[in-house]
């Protein structure tokens, strides 16, 4: 019996292990590439490390290619996009959670309708929406086509997160003497903190790493986002592997950094104690 | 504190009408238990006074005001929970503050107010803890707590101490009622509970399907129900009902059971010759092992003591129904015993079910 439970654990950790490995592995790649001198990486055939690492892909990046601009333009647009998308989407997700109006149903079905279709096909007609606008070379334009994309899909997690929460807790700080605004800026919200992280992480990496209309919209090097840039490592001729796996890496500490910095407020149970359950 | 009118007030959620005319006038520093099966309309009431839910038709006043279209902020009323409602990211003391912090009540005025409450619940210990820190008890208190530190208008409590256990809400009980003697607020007081509503209230309002069926102080509904359903719903075990016909003799009534034993009244009730009623009896009125004239022969199915007396649950043909008696000599009763009806203790209910 003991064997047998000993043995289902071990299968259950291996499994566990082999997802992990899985998951990670081209992570593993992207790291090991990037610190391969220049002279072993075509020479040593494939190895798990090599026999000798070296930053000067890092520095090369760092020092004579255009990739703190496209890094800064990235976050430029990432940030604003995710703040600007979690902000309306806690609004619109509160009203969808709390309110009954006119014209619900059919909002929600346009917010739906809007993901059921391949982006690739909107890709002609926003480019003729943006450029008689001249948004077309430009972050403003591209926040504002990642905004529209990303509202619906966070609007319905921000009502999910609202649906949550008793409704109880802003009707007792209603009659506690706050108006329906406060009760949701001062009560609801500071409760919704995991959900607004989530959201904020989401659409964060959502536009960090969007590729098509980034390269649909951005025709120059002054305007592109980091997707777009590590493209630039592909000439003509060749494919300057070891610096764009340097830049690949660089790019990943940013969507790092804010997970560790909204780890915190994912953590869920904070509504516990609200209610009697 | 003030008095609470209400007029003629309906509600319909879309068009399934769910309070049908309720008219009710609640005096200054009165405690008003609203009692009533689960969706007779309770909280939905007690939810149009606070202001949360929209009235359909008719009035409601606050002092004499108008408040139907008052959002809830501006009622100056006060309410507790069933689910306690706490802020969950708030200390205890900041739950119980808020509602003066909104108000901008001055900062020393908010702290000697808050201690007052605090020690008159026992919270003081308590103060910088977490509601999800709290065993239930103590969170009841909060919710308390955060009602009486401002003076409101009124209280309204929906089921405060449905879930505490037996002994906490006994406590709890006594203790709202010793609020109430203090602050002598108006008070609005829904619960399922009979001991609650019969040892809080100064008037019952005994609702039914959204209906007011009887309002008065608790020994009134307990003595005089106005109709079977009072009748069936205030009192722990509930009254006896026995269905039968009503016959006049001469000068004497007579109540036949279905099943065919007579019961003679000796009087006349107020009822048809010949028409259908049903009778209720308390099943403390219930006379056991009295032999005499006017006995009936019953037949012991269960005893269920209580430690305080004993539920005797008896069959009389086939009708069932039961005895309290604090006699333990009825403890290990069995078979056939006389049972006798006393008729001052009858009520008599006609066949729309209104007492006569
Ligand atoms: N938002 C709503 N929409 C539609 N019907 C509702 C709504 N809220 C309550 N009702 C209905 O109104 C009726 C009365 O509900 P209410 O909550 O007042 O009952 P209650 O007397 O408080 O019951 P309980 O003792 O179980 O709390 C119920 O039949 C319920 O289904
Ligand atoms: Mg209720």
């Amino acid at each position: 019996m003991t064997g047998k439970r000993i043995l289902s654990t071990l299968a259950h950790r291996l499994a566990i292990l082999a997802y992990v490995a899985f998951a990670l592995f081209p992570l593993y790649w992207l790291l090991k590439v990037s610190v391969t001198p220049n002279n072993l990486l075509y020479s040593e055939g494939i190895r798990m490390w090599p026999s000798q690492t070296s930053f000067e892909h890092f520095e090369f990046v760092l020092r004579h290619s255009e990739f703190p601009t496209f890094f800064k333009n990235s976050l430029i647009v990432s940030g604003s996009t995710a703040v600007i998308v979690t902000v309306l989407a806690s609004l619109a997700g509160y009203a969808m959670s709390r309110f009954n109006f006119r014209g619900k149903y059919w909002i929600v079905t346009l917010m739906l309708l809007t993901q059921m279709f391949p982006l690739v096909m909107l890709v002609a007609p926003i480019f003729k929406m943006l450029s008689p606008l001249g948004l077309t070379n430009s972050l403003t334009g591209l926040v504002i086509v990642y905004t529209a994309f990303n509202v619906p899909f966070a609007t319905f997690l921000m009502q999910s997160f609202f649906d949550g929460i008793p409704k109880d807790l802003e009707e007792a700080a209603m009659i506690d003497g706050a108006t329906q605004f406060v009760a949701f800026r001062q009560i609801i919200l500071p409760l919704t903190l995991p959900g607004i992280a989530a959201t904020l992480g989401f659409v964060f990496t959502a536009a960090w790493s969007e590729l098509l209309f980034s390269l649909m919209l951005i025709s120059g090097n002054d305007a592109a986002t980091f997707p777009v840039g590590l493209l630039s490592f592909v000439s003509k001729f060749s494919v300057d592997f070891g610096q764009m796996m340097a830049a690949g890496v660089m790019a990943l500490i940013p969507a790092c950094l804010f997970f560790l910095l909204i780890q915190r407020y994912l953590v869920q149970g904070l509504t516990a104690g609200a209610v009697k359950g | 504190m003030a008095s609470i009118d209400i007029a003629h007030v309906q509600k319909s959620y879309g068009i399934h009408p769910v309070l049908h005319g309720v008219d009710l006038e609640i005096k200054d520093g009165e405690f008003v238990v609203l009692v009533g099966p689960s969706g007779c309309g309770k909280s939905t009431l007690l939810r149009m006074i606070a202001g949360l839910e929209a009235v359909t038709e008719g009035e409601i006043r606050i002092a004499g005001k108008r408040v139907n279209d008052l959002a809830p902020k501006d009622r100056d009323i006060a309410m507790v929970f069933q689910s306690y409602a706490l802020y969950p990211h708030m200390s205890v003391e900041k739950n119980m503050s808020y509602s003066l912090r909104l108000r901008k009540t001055a900062k020393d005025k908010i702290a000697s107010v808050v201690a007052g409450a605090a020690s008159k619940l026992g919270l003081d210990p308590l103060m910088e803890r977490r509601p999800k820190a709290l065993s239930g008890g103590q969170r009841q208190r909060v919710a308390m707590g955060r009602a009486i530190v401002r003076q409101p208008k009124a209280f309204l409590f929906d089921e405060p101490l449905s879930n505490l256990d037996a002994r906490l809400r006994e406590q709890m009980r006594a203790e709202i009622k010793k609020l109430h003697q203090d602050l002598g607020a108006t008070s609005i007081y829904v619960t399922h509970d009979q001991i609650e509503a019969m040892t809080l209230a100064d008037r019952i309002v005994a609702m039914h399907g959204g209906i007011i069926q009887q309002v008065g102080s608790p020994l009134e509904l307990y003595d005089n129900p106005a109709n079977l359903f009072v009748a069936g719903f205030i009192g722990s075990p509930g009254m006896n009902f026995f269905d039968g016909r009503y016959m006049v003799s001469g000068e004497n009534g007579n109540f036949v059971l279905t099943g065919g034993v007579v019961l003679p009244l000796g009087s006349n009730a107020n009822l048809a010759d010949g028409s259908r009623a049903t009778l209720g009896i308390r099943p403390e009125h219930v006379v056991l092992g009295a032999e005499g004239p006017n006995a009936l022969k019953a037949t012991v199915d269960l005893v269920e003591p209580t430690g305080f007396g004993i539920i005797v649950h008896l069959k009389l043909g086939p009708v069932a129904f039961k005895a309290f008696t604090l006699d333990r000599r009825f403890l290990g009763m069995h078979g056939d015993v006389a049972v006798r009806l006393p008729v001052p203790n009858l009520h008599f209910f006609n066949e729309e079910g209104r007492k006569v």
